[in-house]
């Protein structure tokens, strides 16, 4: 008979794959929950998962690309922006949207249990619907603007995979912190803003000199929008902030799950 | 080594005292108190080392083992520590000291509807909520349509739950949680939820799960769901055991506890919620010449006396009573409101209930008061008095009912033919 033994832990936690496995349905429910859940009540429903970043390129695309004349190598900057805000969009709505959910949720932390990282799991899991639809989306300007996507379209997968590990690194320490600390959810939203511009969603990265490079791929989506855009539209590829974000993505997602473990056994008490 | 289904060994939690004031609530509270003591504070975010001085045992020494097939009551006052007990068990929080060893699956309802999400329909709801109970995917289908049946919600499956009135909302919850099939099952008060009959159905099925052998811990104030349920008692006192045995016997020291606590009803008395506006200062028996009694009377007049202090020049107040017999089971509500009165208070005073013939068979009883505004409690005492009837004369006869079978003393009267009967309750000389 299975024996399970509840006590005390102290220090940093180890992940229960085991037990992420057994709940596996659990995720898949939560997901769909979020899903539904999302644009219900809402006139357009799905429709803003298209909206919200068509209305962004629109913007951008008058006040930088015509007004301000930044560069888009080459390409038309409708284009060459909605392929940095497809990434930054589903990054930055998951991150504000998990950073509350352990709060938004308090009233199923205190009363049952099941792993809490499913919680902000399934913000960034329902998020992936909404990125598919916005690649649908941009089939569709390609094809308006008669671009054929490139080769390097076959790394797109593993790109995709790349942001979720950087949206949960993100998404389970704000998520924890905010649990704790209430300020986070004022400041996610300006973290967001911030960091929209210091990624380059509405620039290309050749607009700082080489040698600052690695500083800015220390945010990951630097590296991550940049080789979207190699990926889709066959910009050079940019190695030195693909690794460098590589690598900040891989060490904030596992920081994110150990903190978030770490600090879970608190959460049902002062949630 | 015990060899139960559910052993608890040496069981503690504490909390710091004052935790919500210490703790940083804001990150700039956090970074001050870093600037202040960068040491002490990475000391404490390391771990809750808490000093002996500064804790508070919510739960202390707690060890008790639950043989398979057992249904065990947890009794206590409130903050004696059951609803700490249960989150332990349930694993929504961690203990500080001791361990729990569970021997099966193990389900916990803490509340009725977890999970519920208010936008989506029953149908959906009720895969939502039984994935969140544990149940998996086939299972949910497979118990589907029992589910619904058992819900008597067929009709608003595909409405959101939101448009649902609470007695709907109660039903379809319980229902998924019923359909559960754990091992172990631990419950917290859910029963004290929906309409009588339903509740009667809810235990009834509770009942049920418990002759199929399965382990269950149940949390409940209700003394006579815990006696219909349970054939063992624990009866928890600030956090620690203080009997555990045959039910009949605890829930009895339980409530001779209780009786003890009353004296106490006005000062430090941890069941008051009281938002010191308008304040109860003392509660009176009275008989029908206005002198105090200590022992009322079946079938006499009884007049309960309140004194009260006014300090914030609230002009008028609602007052809300219950009246609970041994079982904790409420007997009778009593309400200004039902009478379209509001009561007119000065700064101090009393005001007076009375009932012309008191309808109680002999025991013991509680009595609640609230006192509100707007329909907020200002004051509520769970036990502002706890009080022995004595037996009397309610029927004129000099003879009572079997008190065994009477919650309440109901005026009647019996004839043979029906022009009489009809004409004793017109004329009202019943």
């Amino acid at each position: 008979m299975s024996e399970m033994i509840i006590r005390p832990r102290k220090g940093w936690i180890n992940i229960d794959w085991a037990e992420l496995y057994r709940y596996r349905e659990l995720l898949f429910f939560l997901t769909w929950r979020d899903i539904l859940v999302r644009y219900k009540q809402t006139v357009l429903g799905v429709a803003w998962s298209v909206l919200q970043p068509v209305f962004m390129m629109v913007i951008f695309t008058v006040i930088f690309g015509r007004l301000a004349k930044i560069d888009s190598e080459g390409l038309p900057y409708a284009v060459y922006v909605y392929a940095g805000l497809l990434p930054w969009t589903f990054f930055s709505n998951a991150v504000s949207l998990s950073g509350l959910s352990l709060v938004n949720q308090q009233a199923l932390l205190t009363k049952i249990y099941f792993p809490r990282l499913f919680v902000p799991t399934s913000i960034v899991g329902a998020g992936l619907v909404d990125l598919a639809i916005s690649f649908l989306v941009y089939g569709v300007i390609l094809a308006v603007y008669g671009i054929v996507p490139s080769a390097g379209i076959m790394w797109l997968p593993l790109l995709v995979v790349l942001t979720v590990l950087a949206t949960l690194g993100f998404g389970y320490t704000l998520a924890a912190l905010t649990v704790s600390y209430r300020d986070f959810r004022f400041l996610v939203p300006f973290m967001m803003q911030a960091m929209m511009y210091i990624s380059p969603v509405v620039y290309p990265v050749t607009l700082v000199p080489e040698r600052y490079h690695w500083l800015l791929a220390l945010n990951p989506m630097t590296g991550i929008i940049g080789a979207f855009r190699s990926a889709v539209l066959g910009t050079p590829w940019n190695p030195t902030t693909l690794i460098v974000s590589t690598l900040v993505t891989l060490v904030l997602f596992v920081f994110g799950l150990f903190f978030f473990r770490r600090t879970e056994r608190r959460f049902a008490d002062i949630a | 080594m015990n060899q139960g289904i559910l052993v608890v060994n040496g069981l503690g939690k504490s909390y710091r005292l004052g935790l919500r004031e210490q703790q940083a609530n804001t990150f700039r509270d956090l970074l001050a108190s870093w600037a202040r003591a960068p040491l002490q504070r990475l000391r404490r975010l390391g771990e809750h080392d808490i000093a002996a001085e500064d804790a508070f045992w919510a739960l202390k020494d707690v060890s008790f083992s639950v043989q398979p097939g057992e249904v065990v009551g947890i009794i206590g006052r409130n903050g004696a520590g059951k609803s700490t007990l249960l989150k332990i068990l349930s694993r929504i929080t961690e203990p500080t000291e001791g361990e729990v060893r569970l021997r099966g699956r193990v389900s916990s309802l803490l509340e009725v509807g977890t999970g519920f999400h208010p936008e989506l329909t029953g149908r959906e709801n009720i895969f939502l909520n039984g994935s969140i109970l544990g149940m998996s995917r086939v299972e949910i289908r497979s118990k589907f349509d029992q589910i619904v049946a058992f819900s008597e919600i067929e009709k608003f499956l595909d409405t959101p739950v939101k448009r649902y009135s609470s007695g709907m909302y109660v039903r379809l919850a319980f229902a998924v949680a019923a359909h559960l099939e754990p091992e172990i099952l631990i419950v917290d008060e859910v029963l004290a939820v929906g309409d009588i009959e339903f509740q009667k159905k809810c235990l009834g099925k509770m009942g049920e799960v418990a002759r199929e052998g399965r382990t269950v811990i149940i949390v409940s104030h209700n003394m006579s769901a815990i006696q219909a349920l349970c054939e063992r008692a624990i009866l928890l006192r600030t956090g620690r055991v203080v009997e555990d045995g045959r039910t009949p016997e605890v829930v009895r020291s339980y409530l001779k506890f209780l009786e003890k606590g009353a004296s106490s009803a006005f000062v430090d008395n941890p069941e008051r919620k009281s938002s010191g506006s308008v304040m109860l200062t003392g509660a009176n028996m009275l008989d029908d010449q206005g002198f105090p009694i200590s022992h009322p009377v079946s079938g006499q007049p009884l007049i309960f006396q309140f004194d009260y202090l006014n300090k914030n020049g609230t002009k008028q107040i609602d007052v809300v009573m219950t009246l609970f017999n041994h079982l904790g089971t409420a007997v009778s509500n009593f309400s200004t409101r039902v009478h379209g009165v509001r009561l007119s208070i000065d700064d101090s005073g009393s005001f007076y209930c009375a009932i012309p013939k008191l309808p109680l068979p002999m025991g013991d009883y509680r009595l609640a008061v609230a006192l509100q505004v707007n329909g907020q409690n200002i004051d509520l005492i769970p036990n502002v008095l706890v009080f022995s009837v004595t037996v009397g004369d309610f029927f004129s006869t000099g003879l009572m009912p079997d008190i065994q079978y009477s919650t309440a003393l109901i005026e009647h009267k019996w004839e043979t033919t029906k022009e009489h009967i009809v004409a004793s309750v017109t004329d009202g000389s019943l």
